[in-house]
């Protein structure tokens, strides 16, 4: 187990270093001078170079390497330069409606997907598993920013029963902030339910084959027992890989979903910051996703040996 | 006996419900595209800031009213020298920031001596630089004297970057922004939306509304339906995608074309063969089919120009005609200029649509004239340093949106290249003059030069595309400056 850990840590720590080596470069490589940028057209060189002073753009590239990285590593994420607040700030502002809203859609998604997957796979090429498949199918052909535009004519403009978007902060009531994060959970949830379900579904299918769920099955155990308790188990690898992967995109990939109901999320603080050139917020809140990426990856294998005891005790 | 009361109550009710929709609203969510980067006009140049303080939190000397025009603000009255160089401000008496300090002459001196300061980030530093000294003559009166007279210098102290702010606040305006406007910052939910709310003791004309809060809204398919459903009641600037026939039709919202500052234009490098040859620039403009641009660049909206000024200012003149589209006129003209088999050249475009949709128009129409024109798509970054800064191109397009901008083509230096000395003798003429009448005759003449002499392709002006609730009064139709000016705006009854 120890070293099993060991293992996955070191990759985990070599996976962020090579990260923030990418981050940082791909930023320095893109062209333009940042301050002109933000200036405009009509900016005189003077008001640019005393940009250029104030951001520290004329110092070495790996002066300002070292420094970004051991500023990170204190969770001192430097200061927005359009914003002027601290980033680690505009995170936590950020985090209160992002974190929420992909606990909210993932939760969705698993409540759906696993028990459809589990039934499918009982009932594989009866009418309920076509059926089921079907509509997963459907689920995950559709684009999640459509069947949200879908979701808002039909129940913002049209029902008027939630805010066609915006987010009026958890500070407004619980309720009124939850109700304006329903429409894009749903929105998110739906087509990672589609693919998760089909992960089930299919892995399902491969543990029932097996000869000891036929010996279960034999011996008179019940059949639910079987199901829920000697078949899921042996399922759940593909099922929690896919999981961490789709957190970590809720969490981080749900631009478009923000942009559609104007949700002030970590998402829409990216690319906004990289519609500014707000290059200290790009690099460190892509640092930071990249860690949460990684993070969240090291919990699934952690989760992969306590699911299945011989990864323990392998080398 | 019970019934009489059951009556009685819902006749109260009644009453009560209908007195509270007799009060117009006086509220007001209004949709932005671009968040700003931070509320501070006097430090960057991002309009987005502008269009959330400008006459509402922030006021200067003077402001720039919905056609363009000067108004006095701040200053009630003001009297110019006969040599144009000294200009004597009378303030209004009894102005408070909203921090409950008294606004006196010494903030005036305080917020023009900041901007033209060495250290200082005025992302619009050009304005002040005529300044020499800015002196208080006592609390309500400062002189300002220039080093050479500057004839738009009213109308330079009307730009959000000329607004006066107060010493005590000006460091921290980017977050909390502190002015003398109707309106005072309340908060701003990053990401979100910011909201106003009307400051007591506005030294001017009251205004209408309590409440404004400006939702930020970046995208087409979200800011339709939220005009749709009634979250957000105006949308002044809006991008509507595919929608506006789909907003036009539906009664209950106004739909406002009107113009910007945006002249589109096709620029070319005017130092550079064979653009350096009036007869290729003339031959190009032969070539050029506006309104297939407008259409193709624009969804048919916007105003065609056939010279560098915007169709809502009182001083434009219609130069359209000057060289229509013509095929056969242009192919004569390039062969006058002993290219007849036409020549190689490229287009570098930056990332607007108006920009990547109308190159590819103005290339194939070039074409037709034996212009080979090779696309190059350029982001901003890269446009500014290669174009704008070190002039490495030989064509491009770009909306110029800053206002009243003809006198960017008798800069030294500018990415035109173009230096014609009867032009900059108007500009000159221009600087000398405060006298509004003759200020119009010279900015004719000036638009005229340019038409004949074509240093760059006219196609046309922005549009804005406006879309409010249509019981929505004193909005703007056109945008002489970037600005939601709300000080007028209320709802009928």
């Amino acid at each position: 187990m120890t070293a099993y850990l060991t293992k996955r840590l070191l990759i985990a720590l070599v996976t962020l270093a090579v990260a923030s080596v990418v981050v940082f470069s791909m930023i320095e490589i893109v062209p333009g001078d940042p301050a002109r940028l933000m200036l405009g057209m009509n900016a005189t060189a003077d008001a640019v170079q005393a940009l250029r002073d104030q951001m520290g753009l004329d110092q070495p590239l790996l002066v300002r390497y070292v420094d970004w990285v051991s500023r990170l590593l204190t969770f001192d994420l430097g200061k927005s330069y359009t914003y002027n607040v601290p980033v680690r700030d505009l995170v936590l502002e950020r985090s209160v409606v992002s974190l929420p809203l992909a606990m909210i859609a993932l939760a969705l998604s698993t409540l759906i997907a696993i028990p459809v997957g589990i039934f499918s796979a009982e009932r594989r090429g009866r009418l309920a598993d076509t059926i089921s498949m079907g509509a997963a199918q459907i689920g995950v052909a559709v684009p999640n920013f459509w069947f949200a535009l879908l979701l808002i004519y039909v129940f913002a403009v049209w029902l008027h029963m939630v805010p066609a978007g915006g987010f009026p902060g958890w500070s407004a009531g619980v309720w009124p902030a939850l109700k304006s994060l329903i429409l894009p959970a749903i929105a998110l949830a739906l087509p990672q339910a589609a693919i998760l379900s089909r992960v089930t579904r299919s892995a399902m299918l491969e543990v029932l084959g097996e000869d000891y769920i036929r010996t279960a099955r034999a011996k008179g155990m019940p059949r639910n027992v079987v199901l829920w308790h000697h078949a899921l188990r042996n399922a759940l690898i593909p099922v929690l890989t896919i999981l961490g992967l789709q957190f970590a995109f809720l969490l981080a990939g749900a631009i478009i979903i923000e942009n559609v109901f104007y949700l002030p999320g970590l998402g829409r603080l990216i690319f906004q910051a990289i519609t500014q050139r707000d290059l200290i917020v790009v690099e460190s809140v892509v640092m930071l996703l990249v860690a949460v990426v990684v993070l969240v990856n090291l919990l699934v294998d952690i989760s992969y040996a306590i699911v299945d005891p011989r990864l323990r005790t392998r080398r | 006996m019970k019934s009489w009361k059951t009556i009685l109550a819902a006749a109260a009710i009644a009453l009560a419900t209908s007195t509270a929709a007799m009060a117009a609203r006086t509220d007001l969510v209004l949709g932005v595209v671009l968040e700003p980067p931070h509320l501070d006009p006097t430090a960057g140049a991002a309009a987005a800031i502008r269009e959330v303080v400008y006459a509402n939190v922030f006021e200067g000397l003077t402001r720039i009213g919905p056609k363009g025009e000067v108004l006095p603000d701040l200053a009630e009255s003001w009297t110019v020298s006969d040599d144009g160089k000294v200009y004597t401000f009378k303030l209004h008496s009894g102005v408070k920031f909203h921090d409950g300090s008294d606004f006196s002459a010494e903030d005036v001196k305080f917020s023009l001596d900041r901007a033209r300061a060495p250290d200082s980030t005025n992302a619009q530093k050009g304005l002040f630089e005529a300044i020499d000294t800015v002196e208080v003559i006592d609390p309500t009166t400062v002189k300002v004297t220039l080093k050479n007279p500057q004839g738009a210098f009213l109308y330079n102290m009307g730009w959000g970057d000329a607004v006066i702010v107060s010493p005590k606040s000006a460091d921290t305006n980017k977050e909390k922004p502190i002015g003398t406007g109707p309106f005072k910052f309340d908060s701003w939910a990053r990401g979100s939306s910011i909201k106003l709310v009307k400051a007591d003791n506005y030294w001017g004309e009251p205004v209408y509304l309590d409440k404004v809060e400006f939702r930020i809204i970046p995208d087409a398919s979200a800011a339709v339906p939220a005009i749709l459903s009634g979250d957000v009641q105006a949308f002044p600037n809006m991008p509507v995608g595919d929608s506006l026939s789909q907003l036009q039709s539906d009664p209950r919202l106004k739909v406002v074309i009107g113009s910007t500052e945006g002249e589109t234009i096709l620029a070319m490098n005017n130092k550079k063969p064979p653009f350096d040859n009036l007869k290729v620039r003339q031959a190009i403009s032969h070539a050029l089919d506006r309104q297939a641009i407008i259409d193709g660049a624009s969804n048919g909206l916007g105003t065609p120009i056939g010279s560098h000024f915007a169709p809502h200012n009182p001083a434009y003149i219609d130069l359209t005609g000057t060289y229509p589209h013509d095929v056969e006129k242009a192919k004569e003209l390039l062969k006058e200029a002993g290219l007849e088999n036409g020549f190689k050249t490229t287009l570098k475009l930056p990332p607007p649509p108006y920009a990547r949709d109308g190159g590819q128009i103005i290339a194939s129409e070039l074409r037709e004239i034996g212009i080979d024109a090779e696309i190059i798509p350029l982001e901003w970054a890269d446009w500014l340093k290669q174009v704008f800064t070190d002039k490495d191109y030989d064509m491009t397009i770009v909306s110029h949106t800053e206002p009243n901008d003809i006198d960017i083509y008798s800069r030294k230096d500018y990415y035109f290249n173009y230096q014609n000395p009867d032009f900059n003798k108007v500009i000159d003429k221009l600087n000398l003059t405060s006298d509004e009448g003759k200020r119009k005759e010279l900015y004719g003449e000036a638009q005229k030069i340019l038409a004949k002499d074509v240093p760059v392709g006219f196609l046309f002006e922005l549009p804005k595309i406006g879309v409010w609730d249509a019981k929505l009064e004193g909005l703007w139709d056109n945008a002489p400056i970037l600005a939601n000016d709300l000080t007028k705006v209320k709802w009928a009854d």
